[in-house]
């Protein structure tokens, strides 16, 4: 069961620093509804998820999900982040009904059918150190949909894989959000996952963090990542962004063009 | 391909066998072979130190720490139950002793790992006391117990609270910070925090903690039992030296040996099952 979010002018200034990281970021998303929300590194897109999840308080103004406000973590509302950060200790059914446990409930048949919908019935006794990063990132998945969440935050959850891996669990997520009826946020750098998951694709903007435009993705799922109408898209993406933010794109394009970023990306990291 | 043939089959040979001899040679000779070496050579320098004695006719009369006596009295402590009469009550304070140091370090560490402020404010502190011989508290123990036997357990416990604290308090700060912010989002409240995610994820450190703390234990509780009990492996010790019985007090040795080669075998078996690190 999915449930529309309101974003009611937030506002954030961590402590000690002067500048606000975001400002006045009001938005509405629909029950049901895929964003995604692309922008620069540090323009505030994580921080703006935490919130949704309720791991952070904004400094001004509030999060509503289904007309509550976001005050504290709830499991109604789950994050996946960009490392699986499974528990090792546990197997990976452990790991999926972790939330279950929490919540005093035991109930197999549910991660039975969550094994199966990611694909890995056959792991369900598994050490998870042992996956794939691909399969670690879908044991993340199951354990975020066992609580039966109403939102799926996502923080840049397949950051860190190949990019096959990547294109099969963006559509398979994207799938997964369909048949659950989530309502799904995306962070991420990469505009073909936006444009690959996004019912709506948002820009941010950096100093102070600000949603400066939007993109329509009326495509239907999966997406044929080359179509004409998938690479349309992406154009009519790439030239908003570059009007609203900045001459140049986020960072991938796509696989072959990523490479061209790579000594700029080398070089901030030294 | 005639000449290929011999060596293929003599290799197939081998592996229909399922034995690799070589590899069950070396494998017995590192897990066997060292360590009964390491033993033999221990002796045997034992039984040098202690033919050097003997044959000198100022310390003849310290001949019976040599092994041959020694191990005959150890037989002969065995048997008749003298060992554990002097083990069992060291055992249970040397028990009590950890206990209190697993009861106080661990919630401490859990805590000083956790709040940063809680680090800085008691750093300094815990680093000046850690560095206090446990011995150094005997008086003031000796004060504040009405008992011997709380007294030394006081000693153990304070010299064997500190690797536990600070061992707990690493494995609580090298932890994945998304562990806490995913437990949090899936609806743990601070008890199930604890019980299912801290502990389990710091169980190595802590048990890594206790093995460092039964050393320590170990030895502080020799020279606690010179106290005024009348029971323990320390006071068996003091009183094999003041009855000249120096067999005794070297089968009182070799026990104390023993015992702590399994209490640290036990440390080693529990850090390896709390041990969630795949191994290589």
């Amino acid at each position: 069961m999915s449930a529309n979010i309101n974003i009611d002018f937030i506002s954030h200034t961590f402590k000690g620093q002067e500048k606000p990281t975001l400002k006045d970021i009001a938005l509405n998303i629909a029950a049901g509804e895929r964003v995604a929300l692309i922008g620069r590194s540090g323009c505030g897109k994580s921080t703006l998820l935490h919130m949704l999840a309720g791991l952070l308080i904004p400094s001004e103004g509030c999060v509503r999900i289904k007309s509550h406000q976001v005050t504290k973590p709830s499991a109604k509302w789950n994050m996946m982040f960009q490392k699986p950060s499974l528990y090792p200790w546990m197997n990976v059914r452990k790991n999926i009904e972790l939330g279950l446990t929490f919540a005093g409930v035991k109930d197999p048949e549910k991660i039975d059918y969550l094994l199966d919908l990611v694909d890995l019935s056959d792991k369900a006794d598994a050490h998870v150190q042992s996956l794939s990063g691909g399969q670690q990132q879908r044991v993340a998945l199951a354990r975020s949909l066992a609580t039966s969440p109403e939102v799926l935050l996502l923080d840049e959850p397949f950051s860190a894989l190949d990019a096959f891996t990547r294109a099969s669990l963006q559509d398979e997520v994207a799938g997964i959000t369909e048949k659950e009826d989530l309502t799904m946020v995306l962070v991420t750098h990469d505009i073909d996952e936006a444009v690959a998951m996004g019912d709506r694709v948002l820009i941010m903007s950096a100093n102070p963090g600000s949603i400066v435009g939007e993109v329509k993705v009326d495509l239907p799922f999966p997406r044929e990542r080359s179509s004409s109408e998938f690479n349309l898209v992406k154009e009519q993406l790439m030239k908003t962004f570059e009007s609203l933010v900045g001459d140049s794109a986020p960072v991938n394009i796509s696989p072959i063009e990523s490479h061209a970023t790579e000594p700029e990306d080398k070089a901030d990291a030294a | 391909m005639s000449s290929a043939q011999p060596f293929s089959t003599t290799t197939f040979d081998i592996a229909e066998s399922g034995i690799d001899w070589k590899k069950f040679g070396s494998t017995l000779l590192s897990q066997v072979g060292y360590p009964i070496a390491g033993i033999v050579i221990l002796i045997s320098i034992w039984w040098l130190g202690g033919w050097a004695i003997a044959s000198n006719p100022d310390t003849e009369s310290f001949a019976d720490f040599a092994p041959a006596p020694a191990f005959s009295k150890l037989l002969e402590l065995f048997t008749n139950g003298y060992i554990w009469e002097a083990a069992i009550p060291s055992l249970e304070r040397i028990g009590l002793g950890l206990l209190w140091a697993v009861v106080i370090g661990v919630p401490v560490g859990v805590a000083v790992g956790l709040y940063s402020n809680l680090q800085k404010l008691t750093n300094i502190p815990f680093q000046l006391l850690r560095m206090i011989s446990p011995l150094a508290w005997m008086p003031i123990a000796v004060l504040a117990f009405s008992t011997w036997s709380g007294a030394i357990v006081f000693l153990i416990a304070i010299a064997a609270v500190w690797p536990i604290l600070f061992s707990t308090a690493q494995g609580v700060r090298r932890m994945d910070p998304l562990w806490f912010k995913i437990a949090k989002n899936l609806g743990a409240d601070s008890l199930k925090m604890l019980i299912k995610v801290i502990l389990p994820a710091i169980g190595q450190d802590i048990f890594a903690g206790i093995r460092l703390a039964v050393g320590v234990a170990w030895i502080v509780l020799v020279p606690a039992e010179y106290l005024g009990v009348t029971s323990g492996l320390g006071y068996a010790i003091n009183d094999a030296r003041d009855t000249l019985e120096y067999d005794t007090l070297a089968a009182m040795v070799v026990v104390i040996g023993v015992i702590g080669f399994f209490l640290d075998g036990i440390c080693v078996f529990l850090i390896k099952k709390f041990s969630w690190h795949q191994e290589g």
